[in-house]
């Protein structure tokens, strides 16, 4: 067990898949030479040298699409988006490119490619470089979407979807890259579709993914305080869900609280939360909340960009509206 | 405080009520426990009993309304509230005829559940209630009425903890969802708690022991038919037993008397009660100085009794302080049993069903005749085993051969 940080667990996984199989490579704007935006790439391109670790323009249409034919020539490219917010540009390629070919062509194809990068919020960065864009990837079929939210997770499941025949959305976090957590030695492989139970509890179901997990885990340290017990859910994998995991939650719980970063409307929250009314429906004693980002472009001033964003505060009182204790 | 007094489920399948008659009146005060009104329901006319006490400051459905369990039927305040919020909330349909069911069966609630729920900002929702899923659910399979169920959460929503804490730690057990084979849970009602306390009492107070008769019943049967054939209506053959027990108690007044604490009462009536099952229990309505009453008297008066104790029409005093129980199972096909005592009762008799048997004729033959086997339960503290056999033979002796009833 050694404790790293989410870049260089991030970072033991591709050196690891790397080494492992020389048909995986990365490319993107400055992962070779600068080591990286984040740095998450630091020594890659000496380990593996220029043609493995590709420095690109700032061209995100052009390098996703490089990246799509390398892996439908055979290759097992990651392709590293400096921040989800610029893979607007290459999302034609995404929908239309990566996550068809293997149906259009009929299993002649497989796109084994995985595309990662910093989503959602950091702070002062502006309307245009603050959002939090799953919904629009798990919204694609064709497209496996995964979102960690400690080291040992990012590296087990980046190691996953390296390994993966099938076009995979990898979303990290500008904040969460400097966070530690214990990582167990040796090979770790997190296998999509599980989810994690962080925290064991009997009176509400609180589910989240990514960076909000550690806000719904400080609101269950709270809420305990007051003798409510929350069950934690870390859903790491979105798209496959792993419903049962959280239905089982609910039906002991009965109380369920949803909290995705992502505005409200026809997010990936909003999803789950109704899959947990209509799957549960005999087994709720309260309405399903949804924790969200408030439905606006994210202010540039601090205090009203952390009023818009899911907080310690605003889990803790969804969940007592579950316990009609508002 | 203002509250709503509102039609109760007062029988397993209740779902509308028709006031027969108010005992009380506007203005009136009441105690817990008093009749308030007393409805018909699907199977008889029950008691509206109040659950707390108050003042009946208005009707809302007069005697001849037919109303819905849960709809307002009045109002629980004192003369200077304000009760115009609550008169909103009472259905317009309260006395119209028709009235259509909404709510699946709705079994009895125990008085201590009820409570008063004020739905009238609910009375937009499909079947007047406001429920969790969950709170749905659970009603369901512990067959709660949830129109009795006050709800604790967001606009008076009923949540899990409105249907008590046992329900919500222990779910009703129930096998895989394949089979849909469901437990129903029947809450105890009223009469279940009574009868289920007195015969416990009966058995733990009273050492019962049993002594069992085969009787000749040619004698009975041919005396009964000879009669009828002049007779209208026929005499029931139960008639004929209250008839011959009666006799044989005045003549064994041991057997017809009840324990004290200080002493045994021997008494001067013979106050036959006679079992009779009802759809959610059993009645024994008593047949008073039966010593001194003709068959045709006993059989008028059983047969008024019998249809309204199966109606639920008779009053207390019409079913209460017998001095002997008979209990007849034999129209089941029962063969023998052995009744528990019917306190105050020294003893019960258990009647069985009357068959054929071969016997031992004179001159070494073979013959057929009817028979039947009485059991008599008796409470020992009153009661020896020599006293019961000598009551036991004298009531087989007046059976096989009626004319010795005269005696």
């Amino acid at each position: 067990m050694a404790e790293l940080t989410v870049r260089e667990a991030l970072r033991q996984a591709l050196d690891e898949e790397m080494t492992r199989d020389a048909t995986v490579l990365l490319l993107g704007e400055e992962v070779a030479q600068y080591n990286g935006a984040y740095k998450v790439s630091q020594g890659l391109l000496e380990t593996y040298g220029p043609e493995r670790v590709i420095d690109t323009p700032i061209s995100e249409e052009g390098f996703t699409g490089i990246g799509i034919g390398a892996a439908l020539a055979g290759l097992r490219p990651v392709v590293e988006w400096m921040t989800l917010n610029f893979s607007l540009q290459a999302l034609d390629q995404v929908y239309n490119n990566a996550a068809k070919l293997r149906y259009m062509s009929g299993g002649q194809f497989t796109v084994p490619i995985v595309f990662r990068g910093p989503n959602g919020p950091a702070e002062y960065l502006g309307s245009q470089h603050s959002q939090s864009l799953q919904s629009i990837y798990a919204h694609c079929p064709g497209l496996k979407v995964v979102a960690p939210s400690n080291p040992a997770d990012a590296k087990g499941l980046l190691k996953t979807a390296i390994r993966d025949d099938n076009p995979v959305v990898f979303l990290e976090s500008e904040l969460m890259y400097g966070w530690k957590g214990d990582v167990p030695d040796g090979e770790i492989l997190v296998p999509f579709g599980t989810a994690s139970v962080r925290r064991q509890g009997t009176d509400v179901t609180i589910v989240g993914f990514s960076k909000p997990v550690i806000l719904i885990e400080e609101a269950a340290a709270a809420l305990a305080q007051e003798e409510i017990e929350a069950e934690v859910i870390d859903l790491r994998s979105l798209r496959p869900l792993d419903r049962e995991t959280v239905f089982a939650s609910v039906r002991k719980t009965n109380r369920c609280v949803v909290v995705d970063e992502a505005w409200p409307f026809a997010s990936v929250g909003s999803h789950v939360a109704w899959e947990v009314s209509r799957s549960c429906f005999d087994y709720l004693d309260a309405p399903v909340e949804l924790v969200a980002s408030a439905d606006v472009p994210m202010p540039y001033n601090h205090r009203l960009e952390l009023a818009a964003q899911p907080s310690v505060a605003s889990v803790v009182a969804a969940v007592k509206r579950t316990m009609h204790h508002d | 405080m203002a509250e709503m007094l509102q039609m109760l489920a007062l029988s397993p399948t209740m779902e509308t009520g028709t006031i027969v008659k108010w005992n009380r009146a506007e203005g009136d005060t009441f105690s817990s426990g008093d009749v308030l009104c007393e409805v018909e329901t699907d199977k008889a006319t029950m008691e509206y009993e109040a659950a707390s006490d108050g003042i009946l400051r208005k009707i809302t459905a007069p005697a001849g309304s037919k109303v819905r369990v849960g709809d307002l039927i009045a109002i629980n305040a004192t003369a200077d509230e304000d009760i115009s919020e609550l008169l909103a909330s009472a259905p317009a349909t309260a006395q119209e005829g028709a009235v259509e069911s909404a709510e699946t069966a709705a079994p009895d609630v125990a008085a201590d559940m009820i409570a008063v729920a004020a739905q009238g900002e609910n009375s937009h929702l499909p079947d007047g209630v406001r429920a969790s899923p969950l709170a749905r659910k659970i009603a369901r399979e512990r067959g709660i009425n949830l129109r009795t169920i006050q709800g604790s959460g967001p606009g008076g929503r009923i949540v899990k903890a409105d249907l008590g804490r046992s329900s919500a730690a222990k779910p009703v057990r129930r096998l895989p969802a394949a089979v849909e084979a469901i437990d129903t849970v029947v809450p105890l009602s009223d009469k279940r708690r009574i009868i289920a306390a007195r015969l416990s009492e009966s058995k733990l107070a009273s050492p019962h022991f049993y002594l069992t008769v085969k009787v000749a019943a040619d004698g009975l049967v041919s005396v009964r038919s000879e009669i009828n054939k002049t007779t209208e209506p026929r005499l029931s053959f139960n008639a004929f037993l209250v008839k011959l027990v009666a006799a044989a108690l005045s003549r064994h007044p041991q057997v017809n008397a009840s324990w004290t604490d200080d002493a045994i009462i021997r008494h001067g009536s013979v106050d036959i009660a006679l079992a009779v099952a009802q759809p959610d229990g059993l009645v024994t309505p008593v047949v008073r100085g039966a010593q001194r009453k003709g068959i045709i008297e006993i059989d008028t008066e059983l047969r008024n009794l019998i249809s309204r104790a199966r109606e639920g029409k008779l009053s207390p005093e019409e079913y209460s302080d017998s001095t002997f129980t008979i209990s007849n199972l034999g129209s089941y096909g029962v063969h023998q049993f052995a009744a528990i005592i019917n306190p105050p009762n020294a003893a019960i008799l258990s009647i069985g069903e009357i068959f054929r048997e071969p016997y031992e004729a004179a001159g070494n033959t073979v013959a057929f005749r009817s028979a039947m086997f009485l059991t008599l339960s008796c409470d020992h503290r009153i009661i020896d085993g020599a006293a019961a056999g000598e009551f036991a033979r004298d009531l087989k002796n007046m059976i096989e051969r009626p004319i010795s009833a005269l005696l």
